[in-house]
This record gives C-alpha cells, sequence and structure tokens, in this order.
C-alpha cells in the first residue's frame, strides 16, 4: 500500500480544543449574570468611579467567576461524564484535559483577584477571592454532594458579584450591598428547583442529592413556596434603602405578587396535574424568575440613572 | 492514481482558532492594563501623578 493520504484517525481531530472549548470552560453564561448584577452594584453605589476602572473591574469580577467555573468543571468532571446535561462540557468531551482546566482555574483566579486589588481596593478583591473559594471549596468539593440544600449554597456564590461592584465603589460593604446579595441569594433556590420540576435531570445517577430526589417533588413545591416569601420580603426592603425608590418600588410589588401567585399555584399542584400540562406553570414560573431577577436589578439601575435629574431615589 | 495530502486539516482550523483568540485577549489586556493605568495616574488626587492644581504637581 502506498496510500500517503492522511489518516483522520491517527489523531482525533474531534478532540482537539478549539478556544470555544477554553471559553465554555468560564461558564460564559453563568458569566452573564455575574457582569450584570456586578455592573449594577457598581452603578447604584453613590462613590462615582471612572468608566475605565470601572470597565476593568467589571471584567476582573467576570474572570474570577469564569475562574471558578473552570474549577468547578475540573472537581466535577467524574459526575458531568454521567449526565446528559453536562456530558458535552469539555473535560467530559475530551477536549479539555482535567489538570489543564485545573491549571487555568488557578491561574485566572490569582489573576482576577491580584489585578482588581491593583484596579479597585483590597476589600473587592478580598470578596472575590471569598467567592471563589465558596463556590469552588465550600459549595462544590464540600455541600454539593452532601445536602439536598446544595442549590440554596450555590446560590451564595452566585450573589455576591453586586456586592464586590458595590465595594469597588465605595471600598466597604454596606446594607444596600446585603440586601442586593440577598436578592439573588433567595431568587436562586426557587429558580433552580422550579426547573427542576420539569426537566428530566439525572443527578440520582451522578449522586448528587437534589432535593426533588431526596425530598419528593412536593415538599420541593413547598420550599419553592417558602424561600419565595422570603425573597419578596427581601426585593421590598431593599426599595426602602437609598438605591430604590418609586420605579424600583412599583417594579418590585407587581413581579413579587406575580412571583407569590405562581409560586402558590406551583404549591399546590400535584404530579398528575403536572403531567396533564406539561408542567405549564412551572415552566411559566421559571421563564418569570428570569425576567424578576433582571426586572429588580435593571429597576435599580434605572433609578440611579434618573437620579442626576432628580428623578431616582425617595 | 496519486493521492493528495490536505493541507487544512479541521486540526489546524481548531490550533489556529486558538492560537487566534489567545493572541486576541492578550491583546485585549495589554490595552485594559494600559487604559487601566492612565486613568489612574490621571484622576488620583493623592497620586504624584495626579491632577493639576494637586500638591504633587505645584
Amino acid at each position: 500500500m502506498t496510500d500517503t493520504s492522511t489518516n483522520s484517525s491517527a489523531f482525533d481531530a474531534e478532540k482537539e480544543a478549539g478556544f470555544g472549548d477554553y471559553f465554555a470552560l468560564l461558564k460564559p453564561r453563568v458569566m452573564s449574570l455575574v457582569v450584570f448584577t456586578a455592573l449594577v452594584g457598581l452603578i447604584v453605589a453613590p462613590v462615582s468611579v471612572h468608566p475605565m476602572v470601572a470597565l476593568a473591574a467589571i471584567l476582573f469580577i467576570a474572570l474570577g467567576g469564569g475562574a471558578s467555573g473552570a474549577l468547578n468543571m475540573w472537581w466535577d468532571a467524574d459526575i458531568d461524564r454521567l449526565m446528559n446535561r453536562t456530558r458535552k462540557r469539555p473535560i467530559p468531551a475530551g477536549k479539555v484535559a482535567e489538570g489543564e482546566a485545573f491549571a487555568i482555574g488557578i491561574a485566572l483566579s490569582f489573576m482576577a483577584v491580584v489585578m482588581l486589588f491593583l484596579a479597585a481596593n483590597a476589600v473587592a478583591a478580598g470578596l472575590l477571592a471569598f467567592t471563589i473559594f465558596f463556590y469552588v471549596v465550600i459549595y462544590t468539593m464540600w455541600l454539593k454532594r452532601a445536602t439536598p440544600q446544595n442549590i440554596v449554597i450555590g446560590g451564595a456564590a452566585g450573589a455576591f458579584p453586586p456586592m464586590i461592584g458595590w465595594a469597588v465603589a465605595t471600598g466597604s460593604v454596606s446594607v444596600e450591598a446585603v440586601l442586593m446579595f440577598a436578592l439573588t441569594f433567595a431568587w436562586t433556590p426557587p429558580h433552580f428547583w422550579a426547573l427542576a420540576l420539569f426537566v428530566k435531570n439525572d443527578y440520582a445517577k451522578a449522586h448528587v442529592p437534589m432535593l426533588t430526589v431526596t425530598h419528593g417533588r412536593a415538599a420541593t413545591r413547598r420550599h419553592i413556596l417558602g424561600y419565595t416569601l422570603a425573597l419578596a420580603v427581601v426585593a421590598l426592603a431593599l426599595g426602602l434603602t437609598s438605591i430604590g425608590g418609586p420605579v424600583y418600588m412599583t417594579v418590585a410589588v407587581v413581579l413579587n405578587a406575580m412571583f407569590i401567585k405562581g409560586a402558590f399555584a406551583i404549591s399546590r399542584r400535584d404530579d398528575a396535574a403536572c403531567e396533564a400540562d406539561q408542567h405549564l406553570v412551572e415552566r411559566r414560573f421559571f421563564k418569570l424568575s428570569l425576567a424578576y431577577l433582571f426586572g429588580h436589578f435593571g429597576a435599580l439601575l434605572v433609578e440611579a440613572t434618573l437620579a442626576p435629574y432628580g428623578l431616582g431615589g425617595w | 492514481m496519486a493521492t493528495q495530502i490536505r493541507a487544512e486539516h479541521e486540526l489546524h482550523r481548531r490550533r489556529l482558532s486558538r492560537n487566534v483568540g489567545l493572541g486576541v485577549v492578550l491583546l485585549l489586556l495589554v490595552a485594559l492594563v494600559f487604559g487601566l493605568t492612565i486613568a489612574k495616574v490621571g484622576t488620583d488626587p493623592s497620586d504624584e501623578l495626579g491632577v493639576p492644581g494637586t500638591e504633587a504637581t505645584q
């Protein structure tokens, strides 16, 4: 045989990572939420920041979030291989080696924290470092596989960005920053548990204790209602602070009324009703939860934008 | 029948995307740090190179 054509099977081109595969390690969809909420936290703060410093700070906060995503994928590679939703991630797909993801995650984490310190201040950098530690060590390594409250704990990590944004501007943490944190923190469980009710996940196969599996779907429905009520209190309390105002309060009252109505509807349903209408109520609630978070942070942004014209705020 | 070696393999395309992507990211990082430096030294009153009219420039 004198066939000199290249033999594709000798090296599997499909396993060669492109730039997009490395970018996917940083969980870009999660990063978009991080960027948005951190930006709102930074803009609504009472201290103005140079636009270049603000841009750099937001990028480094996003980079820190992305780095923790890469470390999460490194640690969870074993269970990602087992679940359909995560099977195509860069590590289980064989495109990025586990060690490579670990190195990228660690390097970007240090870079993001150091650069945020140089661009902004020690408080913001410290909060970013804590967020990465919390998400990677406390959530991913420790509690995700240990407790059905894993979503609640993971939500705390996702709730830090507006607080970091606030700290970039002010160099400190105040009640407004804490309530912005609490808003995302209390929003995460109803958001994810609603999704868990209508998406067939294979967490059980991966031995990840999800509330729907460990305590049943009825208990999950009650949990959704409980967190939704707590969330409403936080959302309205945020409206009474210095960053709230009539626009925010109107949006908050409307969205929380809709959210509570949806949570009550979910709590009254059973699986037979869900199957009958193909989880219509749960799907609507999940969609509403996306509008809910963007609506609240968007309204805070509107208040801050109107403030220079004497229109925003109380 | 002469056989052909494909010069452009999928593998090369992926490697190119990786290299170009990393190059662009590094250039953006340089631009960001440069912009940040200009912003920091130009606006910080406590900085020796701070805004005109402050102690350091008088």
